[in-house]
């Protein structure tokens, strides 16, 4: 009982503390742009982590948001309206979250950008919901945030955990037209997360069936009981989840046996090491991958400013962030106001360019041209499937 | 049928291979009774030597048999004089010690060389070439059994024999079984242990390395942690089959690979492991000293 006491009494102390910490933030930053301050102001909040253990997810958005902010209000703003940001950390908590969506929103916040945490952002959508804010988080990947359709308020920049599962199994049914399919994993978080995800896919679709679904050990001698087991099974493609030391192994084997079928893997396997290590039998295996961003000039220059304002690499999220606020404030400037369901409806049908390519929302906030891409081993390379 | 037949196939190549590896694990516990855990490591020597010495025989322009021989044996003399280094530094100052302290030394020894490859080599898969060649005459039966897999069978075979043989009738195997049974009265009528001791390291160091040689080739990758995973199934194999019992050894990792064989082949993969180790367990309920292993009275 004291003990709990005791703890309470802490959180209380540094609730307070961070209280503090936000209050003279806010002033310092509504001092430094009082001189453009006007009742007509655009209001971007940032919320996510900016301080703790998990500020290198949260602290290259506020970067983003600000640089993006900058070359807006250069241009003369928005509608002639100028962008201000309000900068709330979360600490990725979720129960100091909900009290950050309640200050953006007391604050008179028009759109977000954030939270950084899946279960920071859960906390504090439903706060948002009720004021009829949009919010677009850069980095949450949990699925059921858009896909259990509570949220419309909510939008998100980065391909949600099971895309490439997704992607995968629409790739082996609809491209490579294959009815037989084997999903294998490797019993950790990671593969057998994509594999069950896979085979939900595959037990909703009725033009493939799931003829094998096995976890491997990983690390064992040899796998060739697992090979015999695919052979037999008459699958005409294997789904692999998880990573290419157990993925060169089993798809050595399957060519040395001389068995043809298609092997199709994740992010995990999109690595050289697995080519390198697998040589010849790589020739042909699928890999999902993330997008490849490098060759966008908006990114390019994204990049090219975040090091000539801040002197060092931009970090985790960064392009998400700096492509979901561009997509935010597009958004209001073509629905001509900051109504919610002028601006929720431009998301969703306008694409707009951004350091991730050309983007926009599917019906349940889900970017569209972001994520994941098919790569196929060509002559020892991944090479982008079209 | 085919398909028993496979699996059955399947079962005794990666039975072999733990075959290899547990005879080093029996030989020494039988003669010191010793658990070498740091036996998986030199397992893994093995690999990566043989991996150096196949670049750079390949390199000088050596045929493909030359290279497979060569390096293979290369491989062997190397784990070798590994296998006897570790029994000098790490066992022999601790020959009568308490029993934990040489366990203790060679968990720390494992411990050492795993992280000494790391440094010295690399933390990541390194591809390992396909030294066994494709035979013709198996292509068209390739899908039920590969070269590699022949290639193991017979190899495993041979040397078991060969090991037999040493142990039945030479003067060493002689000397070393003296040595098992009593280590005093077999110096006291002029055995020289030490270096039987010595022999016996070399002799599992060398069927560990080339168990590592045939499996690297086989699977076609290597790292640091391979010896590890192989240390522990062959470990088990060893107790499943009565540690301290030379044929126990061959029969206990047999029986293991086929049971995770056809646990994969019949239930599924995901219970591989639970299989194997749910049939050590009935095994040490029903004969607590393994399949062929002798419950030997305490000695006072």
């Amino acid at each position: 009982m004291k003990c709990s006491f005791g703890k309470q009494l802490i959180s209380l102390v540094v609730v307070m503390l961070y209280g503090f910490f936000f209050i003279s933030c806010g002033e310092s930053e509504s001092t430094s742009d009082s001189s453009q301050k006007s009742a007509a102001n655009i209001k971007l909040g940032v919320a996510g982590a900016h301080s703790g253990d998990l500020a290198s997810y949260g602290v290259p958005s506020v970067r983003a948001a600000e640089l993006v902010v900058r070359n807006i209000n250069a241009k003369g703003g928005i509608l002639g309206r100028k962008v201000e940001l309000l900068v709330e950390d979360d600490v990725c908590k979720p129960e100091i979250a909900t009290n950050t969506a309640t200050k953006l929103v007391t604050e008179g916040v028009d759109i977000v950008l954030g939270h950084i945490c899946s279960g920071a952002t859960k906390a504090a959508l439903g706060i948002y919901k009720d004021s009829k804010i949009i919010i677009m988080s850069p980095s949450c990947t949990n699925p059921a945030l858009t896909q259990s359709g509570d949220y419309p308020n909510f939008f998100r920049t980065i391909a949600s955990d099971d895309a490439q599962a997704r992607l995968e199994v629409n790739f082996a049914i609809d491209v490579l037209k294959v009815r037989k399919i084997a999903v294998l994993h490797d019993k950790g978080d990671y593969g057998k997360g994509l594999a069950e995800c896979a085979k939900k896919y595959l037990e909703a679709s009725d033009k493939a069936e799931i003829v094998l679904y096995e976890g491997i050990t990983p690390g064992a001698v040899d796998y060739s009981a697992v090979v015999q087991k695919i052979k037999h099974s008459g699958a005409e493609a294997v789904i692999f989840g998880g990573y290419h030391p157990e993925a060169s192994k089993i798809i050595s084997q399957m060519r040395k046996k001389g068995m043809e079928a298609v092997f199709i893997s994740d992010d995990g396997v999109k690595d050289n090491t697995f080519i390198k290590v697998a040589g010849e039998y790589a020739e042909g295996v699928y890999a999902t991958g993330p997008l490849d961003t490098s060759n966008n000039p908006m990114a390019i220059a994204a990049i090219e400013a975040h090091r000539n304002t801040y002197g060092s690499e931009p970090g985790a999220f960064f392009l998400n962030a700096y492509s979901a606020s561009l997509a935010l404030l597009n958004a209001i400037e073509r629905a001509g106001s900051t109504d919610y369901d002028a601006v929720s409806k431009v998301l969703r049908t306008e694409y707009v360019d951004t350091p991730l390519g050309k983007i926009s929302f599917d019906e349940r906030g889900d970017a569209i041209g972001v994520g994941f891409c098919m790569y196929q081993v060509q002559n020892g390379v991944y090479v982008e499937v079209k | 049928m085919e398909y028993f037949l496979e699996l059955i196939l399947g079962g005794l190549t990666r039975g072999s291979i733990y075959a290899l590896i547990a005879l080093g694990y029996t030989m020494v516990y039988g003669i010191i009774e010793l658990i070498n855990f740091a036996h998986g490591e030199v397992y893994m020597i093995g690999a990566f030597t043989a991996l150096i010495f196949t670049s750079v025989l390949t390199l000088l322009g050596f045929n493909e048999i030359a290279v497979i021989v060569l390096a293979s044996l290369l491989a062997v003399i190397y784990s070798s004089a590994y296998g006897y280094t570790v029994e000098k530094i790490a066992y022999k100052p601790l020959r009568h010690a308490q029993r934990l302290s040489p366990l203790i030394s060679a968990i720390g020894m494992s411990i050492f060389l795993q992280n000494y490859v790391l440094l010295a080599q690399t933390s990541d898969f390194l591809p390992f070439p396909n030294l066994i060649p494709e035979f013709e005459f198996i292509k068209p039966y390739r899908h039920i059994i590969s070269s590699p897999e022949i290639v193991i069978l017979i190899t495993t075979s041979t040397a078991m024999v060969l090991l037999t043989f040493l142990i039945k009738f030479t003067r060493i195997g002689k000397a070393m079984r003296a040595t098992a049974q009593d280590r005093n009265m077999a110096m006291l009528v002029g055995v020289n242990v030490d270096r039987v001791i010595s022999i016996t390291f070399i002799i599992g160091s060398a069927l560990a390395a080339l168990g590592g040689v045939l499996i690297a080739s086989h699977v076609g990758q290597i790292n640091f942690y391979i010896g590890f995973i192989a240390g522990i199934k062959a470990f088990t194999a060893a107790v499943l089959g009565g540690i301290g019992s030379i044929p126990g050894a061959v029969l206990g990792a047999l029986v293991l690979g086929l049971t995770e064989s056809f646990a994969t082949g019949y239930v599924s993969s995901d219970y591989e492991d639970v299989f194997a180790f749910g049939l050590l367990v009935l095994i040490l309920i029903f004969r607590p000293a393994g399949i062929l292993g002798r419950a030997a009275a305490q000695k006072v």
